[in-house]
């Protein structure tokens, strides 16, 4: 029975049900994507030690989609960077589908996209795109393939032979993403990607993104400073507090799959009704207006 | 459209120096001036087309030694930025020495370095060179090779990238645009010290020991003739930097494409 109860797991993982609490089982550790269990993260700086991260509990489930969302400072970039195995933690563990960090990223478990597209700029679209599969060894004729495979998905198939910096900033962005959905990883890490774009090619990408998340099934931790951009992607919500970093709170969105959601979401009352609640959490419960407005609304 | 602006690019300065070099001509012309004050263009052009011969042969061996001393240089300084890159200790170790090297006027050590290498050698005018040409390329590559964004420097970790393969892929590219504008003020200071060499003596050959000679026989007209000779190295030694950086940097690109 507890033999065969982790293959009946791992064969349906895909896209699981978006919303409800981990089940506690010890199963369930090789399946989630980002497991991160008492993490903490300090800084030794002049005038004292800074608490960057205290004592963090998250797991995203594989094929999930969350969104870490906080004040600056709030630690919420230093996490990512943690599970990405770009920083170590000080406290706690972490691990990425039952992995510590660095095997993972030897494995090449995930992808990445940053705020800044970071493009090599003297490589064509296409050779950027193609960077991850060169770098391990894959064929010319199948990285090809790839690339043109992945250009055609983001919309740039057109493009494959411009340098980045003919791009606008949102098409350099899509190439970033091409470049992080490469290698089909399980599991995608995006720090900010769209917080440099407008609100126009923001809102774009954003549906862009969720359109590709719903063919890859891939998981996502997505760190944003933008409530509504938060709801409108994420499964679940994770709103931080600064000095120290911890999750002040989890918001569950339950707005549909990826692949069910549409620009008309952005309009709908239950949208609405999240990003309120994401609000709420974020600025938290202070005791002289906030329960003012905690009545108001209900 | 295109090609009406290239015209013009191209025939705007050629325009100047024209009117310049008339405006010249009659200046000399109208106020009389002595050869030795300022001679005038036609007679410098006459003096260039009647030592041809000689000019060319003494821009030759000008060009020789701030070719060899241009090519050590630039050699020795790729080889250190390499190393220093790589092994921190030695940047420090060196940056001291660079240091006097990029401020010691290092033509004013020719008199000792033709003692060195014999009054008769040009090794001397090549060395000259070398040391001054030496510095901006290095200082400059190792800027480059320094300089890898941090977004980058992520992105290769993330994927697990050998040191090997972070240097072809991110470090090397991103350091040959630093390494050409080395390049190019190596190769304007390798013509102008390997000739100014020259002034504190070694071999009788070359512009600068021309110019002297003719300025100390008072045929002014030809000492210009021979700077027109140094005019023509300067430009010939920083348009081929400037081709081989657009070729190498444009290649760059093809190398990526079908």
């Amino acid at each position: 029975m507890s033999a065969t109860a982790p293959t009946s797991r791992s064969a349906r993982s895909g896209p699981v049900e978006p919303v409800g609490p981990p089940d506690g089982s010890a199963a369930t550790a090789a399946a989630a994507a980002v497991e991160v269990r008492g993490v903490s993260r300090r800084f030794a700086s002049r005038s004292g030690d800074v608490v960057a991260l205290s004592d963090v509990d998250l797991t995203v489930r594989a094929g999930e989609f969350v969104s870490l969302i906080g004040p600056s400072g709030c630690g919420k970039s230093t996490l990512l960077r943690l599970i990405a195995d770009l920083d170590r933690p000080t406290g706690g563990e972490l691990t990425v589908f039952g992995r510590p960090p660095h095997v993972a990223r030897q494995n090449h478990d995930f992808g990445i996209a940053f705020q800044q597209a970071g493009l090599l700029p003297w490589r064509s679209v296409r050779a950027n795109v193609e960077l991850p599969l060169e770098l391990h060894g894959t064929g010319r004729a199948a990285r090809r393939a790839r690339a043109a495979e992945l250009l055609g998905l983001v919309g740039l198939a057109d493009f494959a032979d411009h340098r980045p910096d003919q791009l606008s900033g949102g098409m350099q962005q899509r190439v970033a993403i091409a470049r992080a959905l490469a290698e089909s990883p399980s599991l995608l890490l995006m720090d900010e990607p769209f917080g440099a774009l407008d609100e126009m090619t923001r809102e774009h990408v954003q549906t862009e993104l969720l359109r590709l998340r719903a063919e890859s099934g891939a998981a996502v931790v997505f760190v944003t400073h933008s409530i509504p951009e938060a709801v409108y992607l994420s499964d679940r919500v994770v709103v931080m507090s600064a000095r120290p970093g911890r999750v002040r709170e989890i918001v569950p969105v339950a707005l549909g799959s990826a692949g069910d959601r549409t620009e008309e979401l952005r309009e709908d009352d239950q949208f609405f009704d999240r990003v309120r609640a994401v609000r709420e959490a974020l600025h938290g419960t202070d005791p002289a207006d906030g329960t003012a407005r905690g009545v108001d609304q209900r | 459209m295109r090609a009406a602006g290239r015209w013009r690019e191209v025939l705007a300065p050629v325009l100047l120096g024209v009117v310049a070099l008339l405006a010249w001509q009659a200046t000399v012309i109208g106020l009389e001036l002595r050869p030795f004050v300022v001679p005038s263009p036609t007679a410098i052009g006459e003096q260039l087309v009647d030592h041809a011969a000689v000019i060319a042969a003494a821009s030759w061996s000008t060009a020789r030694n701030a070719f060899w001393g241009l090519v050590i240089g630039v050699a020795v300084a790729l080889l250190a930025a390499a190393v220093s890159a790589a092994v921190r200790v030695v940047d420090e170790m060196t940056a001291p020495l660079v240091a006097a090297a990029a401020v010691v006027p290092i033509v004013a050590l020719a008199p000792v370095l033709y003692t060195m290498f014999g009054a008769n050698a040009q090794t001397a005018r090549v060395v000259v060179a070398a040391i001054v040409s030496f510095v901006p390329v290095y200082v400059n590559t190792l800027r480059g090779l320094r300089t890898v964004t941090p977004v980058h420097r992520d992105l290769m970790r993330v994927y697990a990238a050998t040191r090997r393969q972070a240097t072809r892929v991110v470090t090397l590219p991103g350091a040959l645009p630093f390494f050409f504008s080395g390049l190019r003020v190596a190769a304007s200071v390798a013509v102008i010290s390997a000739l100014v060499a020259e002034y504190f003596g070694g071999p009788v050959d070359g512009l600068g020991k021309a110019i002297t000679s003719a300025v100390s026989s008072s045929n002014y007209p030809l000492a210009w003739a021979y700077v027109v000779g140094a005019v023509v190295i300067g430009l010939v030694f920083f348009c081929a930097t400037l081709a081989l950086e657009r070729g190498v940097l444009h290649r760059g690109n093809l190398r990526q494409r079908p």
